[in-house]
């Protein structure tokens, strides 16, 4: 059996890449003739201004060669009958008349197309011809005819040298049978038509965030330079925001990716403008996720980037296209001119999703999105079929493709037999031992990321002089799947033996590159990767020495890849174990999945009794009892067979490597040593006890403690709280994301159960982001009162014996008021527990500037981390609320049964490797090596038995600690041996620059 | 100036990658190699590099504590200093071999770092001790 999944954004992307990567079969049904979807159009992505498309390439190519995925594009879903474990779906697959199999994407049709068609891809903002493939790296590489431009002059047809056009195509009607299946919908961005107010449509000059995020592109209508609508550079710019969101005409709700979107726009508007002066007019700024506050910080203090907490009214167009902004900030008017108004525009449920909501037999919440409960954030109201990213709630990146493993983790449950698709076949690999090295180089334009930095022409033509070099060429993006493909046919047309790529960084695309040397029949390990984006055009600005330089890091690498040697992979059997640490909610939630997959966990609490945070959490704020879930898990957990529970335990050591770890837990009853595959670090986080605000007394609090006074009955009858205590300061810098959720939370309950009460919130911006917005609302019109505040002017807290009383400014008021509540609430941060420090020394994984855990990548890899077998979940990676915490827990779930249910995995060849005949078994590499995978042996030979070193594969990390400790270089570290570092730095250090 | 980099893979490497990523500028004389750790920086190699024309050469691994491999900055750190004391006997100026801590997460200091150890070697000029002449 297999999976269906609808919708091939990122949140499809990923969940297909878990569940094959999990052994199973997987159709991936796209709407558009090319997966990718929102995130293909993005320029960068916040909060680290990565380039979209280079982490978004190489997953495409993924899916594109995964043997167990098969990507059904251009195509609906008819019709869905059947239940879980067993649903019949039937697909129509729309004429693309362009023979997918037979297209190789050469273009050529479409540059000789003579329609010019408005290219969706850029917003409007150019042309496409009738034949088109809607972006350069787009999967499946075919084009496509959009019949509707068609002129019908029949041109393609008669160019295609592959014969692939096809004018009379057909329908197609395909039926599957899968036992489950994953929404992964996406949304619709707002149309802003629909705020006249702003004249979108009317005035040339107002565009969408979408339609600024392609004009900022390098593969965007004008290649990166931001022009307005005449040819004019803008100089001001004004940046709305909920545009269709927080709007009780439009969309109540907040869409909670535009304030960070529109802080990304503002930094990357000022480095193509540096001149410009950039306005973004927010009534609240959301940036709630991890590393936006702090983004948000840059924007405002290196950027010089101006933030008004204000709502437009209207804007009215002057007769040189500039326009003319109308606001109010405290009950204050202001009107300011601005050459380019960007309308932060956002998102809707997507279009289908009515229809898709009656095959499918799913209910949709108020908003017309796909309606989930707030302790199973990924199941729709149908079992079976489960939901990802936004097509349940407006959300970014991150936890998109955190839900989209959750999904996956899901949907893992509902296979009975792993009808496991088999391993990929490549084609036998080539001798080239005893060849003489014939290298081929590719540089990479990666748009104008290194090409504007770097001659990358003349890169190409250095690389000629060099020697062994037979082949060299310059590509717009080598990481796209038509630059591989060249990387290939290059391979077979000149018998290349060694590929050097000069891109980007290898830590991200190495992979890629290998897979394609063994698609070629190369073994992987004939590839050396070139940085000339992360250390070259991105950290110079003059080109001519930039190029310079480039031209001696290729060198470097070219003359390492003359030395370099084919290796085989070692492979490994996994220990279907896990040991999971922190046994609240994420922790709970990991072990429980993990056990139904058959997975055996061990799982670890420092504390007396399970449940962490979960224990203090008597309501949420959608009424439902986590209590009963608390109650619900412990019970579940303790009486699983599958499940260990050490509580009062800790971890005491770990040794080992992926697939095999061996842990020493200390428990009440001693050390006990377990073996297990993998690790999920769930140690949560706590709730900041305050230094400021008068702390300590009676009658100041904070918001834990008032929700357990709540919980115990006692409701107190007038409140002033305050926000962000501990948080957005200087000491630290993160937003806390749960606390204004609390804050209103605890204010509607004291409301509910005393609506005569008093709840006075001091706040500097609500961050009640997605559909949490309409509790916002509600405590508004339940009489809760809202007061802003700055950090410059903060509220002050004097207590006199028993008394206390809160001093604050009023804006709009203009002056001071004094508060003598019953309590004082403090919305206090989420801080790392104090023992990350040491759990992030002993398993080898970093944490970040705030103390939370670092994953391995804040886009796309948000629960692994650079270590392969250890996951990261819940709040040991931010603070978040309790879905959230599920999803990234069910997500971790995901990414280790990509490893768990393997029975072998295959680790990279590059170790320790002795040559005997040098080595005099001295013993100081078995001393030097940090994994004691170094032995001394006896070796046979013709004159009796020597003694020599000898490398245990399976433990050998590659760290090379040894090679540099042999007096006699006997061990190198394939890959880095001692003449090929050596041979990188003659060629590195031979280019005079 | 020419300024040759051993950078691990784990932290300096993607120290670097992350200057990068925050386009933080450096000057272009600095010139990376890649390796899996500082600790298997090999002696040899950093005078290989001074022979071949190096005038700088930096060691640059994860923070005490945080080697990804747990001990391979402490055995570059030994190295470091006994080949620093060696340069320093035959009359080299050790000032241009420098070690160098910077994590993941330190672009920043990686730039700052870069730019401030190109000053400290072209104070002392070109180097001519070492360098190979025919």
């Amino acid at each position: 059996m297999s999976v269906l999944i609808v919708g091939g954004g990122i949140a499809g992307i990923q969940a297909s890449l878990d569940l094959a990567d999990s052994g199973l079969k997987v159709y991936l049904v796209e709407k558009l003739p090319v997966i990718g979807g929102r995130m293909s159009q993005l320029d960068k992505t916040f909060p680290t201004n990565d380039c979209s498309m280079c982490i978004l390439s190489p997953k495409l190519n993924e899916v594109a060669r995964h043997e167990n995925i098969e990507i059904i594009s251009n195509a609906e879903i008819v019709a869905v009958e059947g239940e879980a474990g067993n649903f019949r779906v039937k697909i129509r697959r729309n004429p693309t008349y362009v023979d997918r199999s037979k297209c190789t994407g050469c273009g050529v049709c479409a540059t000789l197309c003579p329609v010019n068609a408005i290219d969706e891809y850029n917003e409007g903002m150019s042309y496409r011809s009738a034949i088109f493939l809607r972006y350069p790296q787009a999967v499946p590489k075919a084009y496509v005819i959009d019949r509707s431009r068609c002129v019908g002059c029949g041109i393609c047809q008669n160019v295609c040298v592959a014969k692939a056009v096809d004018y009379t195509q057909k329908e197609e009607i395909i039926e599957l049978n899968v036992s489950s299946i994953i929404l992964a919908l996406g949304g619709k961005l707002f149309d802003a038509r629909r705020r006249g107010e702003y004249g979108y449509g009317i005035y040339p000059n107002v565009i969408t965030s979408i339609q600024f995020e392609r004009l900022l592109s390098a593969t965007g209508p004008y290649e990166g330079h931001v022009f307005r609508s005449d040819g004019k550079v803008p100089k001001k710019i004004a940046i709305l925001q909920c545009v269709g969101s927080r709007d009780a005409k439009t969309n109540p709700y907040c869409s909670s990716v535009c304030c960070t979107y529109a802080t990304k726009h503002a930094i990357i508007a000022k480095e193509h403008i540096p001149d410009a002066e950039i306005h973004i007019f927010a009534m609240d700024v959301r940036t709630f996720g991890k590393g936006f506050e702090e983004y948000a910080n840059r924007a405002k203090e290196e950027y010089g980037v101006i933030y008004h907490k204000a709502r437009v009214a209207k804007i009215f167009q002057k007769k040189n296209g500039n326009l003319i902004v109308k606001y109010e900030r405290d009950g204050k008017s202001f009107e300011e001119e601005f050459d380019l108004v960007v309308l932060s525009v956002g998102f809707e449920a997507c279009e289908d999703i009515r229809k898709y909501s009656e095959i499918f037999g799913i209910n949709l919440n108020e908003y017309g999105f796909v309606l989930t409960d707030s302790f199973s954030p990924v199941e729709t109201s149908k079992p079976g079929i489960f939901v990802a990213g936004i097509a349940c709630e407006p959300k970014d990146i991150p936890e998109s493709v955190a839900q989209a493993s959750a999904s996956a983790a899901k949907a893992l449950s509902y296979e009975k037999e792993r009808a496991v698709v088999g391993k990929k076949e490549f084609p036998p690999e080539r001798d080239v031992i005893g060849e003489v090295p014939r290298i081929g180089v590719f540089v990479c334009h990666c748009g104008i990321n290194i090409a504007s930095t770097v001659d990358v022409e003349e890169l190409a033509n250095f690389a000629k002089t060099l020697d062994g070099v037979v082949f060299s060429d310059h590509v717009l993006f080598a990481c796209s799947a038509d630059s591989q493909e060249r990387i290939k046919k290059a391979i077979k047309d000149y018998n290349l033996n060694r590929i050097v790529v000069a891109a980007c960084t290898p830590r991200t695309h190495e992979p890629l590159f290998r897979r394609t040397l063994m698609e070629a029949g190369l073994n992987p390990y004939l590839f050396e990767f070139v940085n000339i984006r992360e250390q070259c055009s991105w950290v110079h600005r003059d080109k001519a020495r930039a190029t310079e330089k480039a031209k001696s890091l290729l060198s470097a690498g070219v003359h390492k890849a003359r030395l370099l040697e084919p290796l085989q992979f070692v492979e490994v059997n996994v220990v279907k174990k896990a040991l999971i640490l922190g046994g609240g909610l994420a922790g709970m939630t990991a072990a429980l999945e993990l056990a139904k997959r058959g997975i055996e966990c061990y799982l670890v609490e420092k504390d007396s009794e399970l449940g962490g945070n979960l224990r203090h959490i008597y309501y949420t704020i959608d009424g439902k009892n986590p209590q009963d879930l608390l109650r619900k898990l412990v019970a579940e957990v303790e009486s699983n067979d599958r499940i260990k529970v050490f509580k009062n335990s800790t971890l005491e050591s770990v040794e080992g490597f992926v697939g095999n770890y061996r842990s020493r837990i200390k428990t009440p009853n001693g050390i006990v040593e377990i073996n297990h595959g993998a690790i999920i670090v769930a140690t949560g986080a706590r709730e900041y006890k305050p230094k400021e605000f008068g702390y300590g007394h009676r009658k100041v609090i904070t918001q834990v403690e008032l929700e357990e006074r709540i919980g115990r009955g006692e409701v107190p009858k007038s409140v002033v709280m305050i926000q962000c205590v501990g948080s957005r300061n200087d000491y630290r810098p993160y937003c806390s994301r749960i606390c204004c959720q609390a804050a209103i939370k605890n204010a509607l309950k004291i409301k509910e159960l005393n609506p005569e009460a008093e709840v006075l919130i001091l706040f500097r911006d609500i961050r009640t982001y997605g559909f949490l917005e309409k509790y916002y609302e509600r405590a508004s019109r339940e009489g809760v009162i809202f007061v802003h505040y700055t950090p410059e002017n903060p509220p002050v807290v004097r207590t006199n014996g028993d008394e206390v009383e809160v001093e604050f400014y009023d804006e709009i008021l203009g002056e001071k008021l004094i508060s003598k509540p019953e309590l004082v609430v403090l919305s206090s941060a989420t801080v790392p527990n104090e023992d990350n420090k040491e759990l992030s020394k002993l398993l080898k994984v970093p944490l970040d500037q705030n103390g939370f855990f670092l994953e391995a990548h804040p886009k796309l890899r948000p629960v692994d981390f650079a270590t392969e077998g250890i996951f990261l979940a819940g709040l040991a990676h931010s603070p978040r609320l309790i879905p959230e915490t599920i999803s990234l827990a069910l997500a971790a779930v995901s990414r280790a049964m990509t490893l768990l249910s393997k029975d072998k995995i295959i680790m990279d060849a590059s170790k320790a490797e002795v040559a005997r005949e040098r080595c005099d078994a001295c013993g100081i590499c078995v001393k030097a090596c940090p994994v004691s995978a170094i032995e001394i042996a006896e070796f046979k030979t013709r004159t009796g038995v020597e003694l020599k070193a000898s490398v245990k594969k399976a433990i050998c990390l590659g760290c090379g600690i040894c090679s540099a400790s042999c007096p006699k270089g006997a061990i190198v570290v394939k890959g880095f041996t001692f003449d090929q570092i050596k041979s990188a730095l003659d060629g590195l250090l031979e280019v005079s620059a | 100036m020419k300024i040759v980099v051993f950078a691990c893979n784990w932290c300096s490497y993607a120290g670097a990658d992350l200057a990068g990523v925050s386009r933080l500028k450096y000057p272009e004389d600095v010139k990376i190699i890649r390796v899996m750790c500082s600790g298997m920086v090999n002696p040899a190699w950093i005078l290989r590099a001074f022979r071949q024309g190096a005038d700088g050469v930096v060691i640059a691994g994860c923070h005490p504590g945080d080697c990804h491999y747990m001990v391979g900055n402490y055995y570059a750190k030994k190295r470091y200093i006994l080949l620093k004391e060696l340069l320093n006997f035959i009359g080299f100026e050790d000032e241009r071999l420098k070690l160098l801590w910077a994590s993941a997460s330190e672009g920043k200091k990686f730039a700052e770092e870069m730019a401030a150890f190109k000053n400290v070697v072209e104070n002392l000029g070109e180097q001519e001790k070492l360098r190979w002449k025919e």
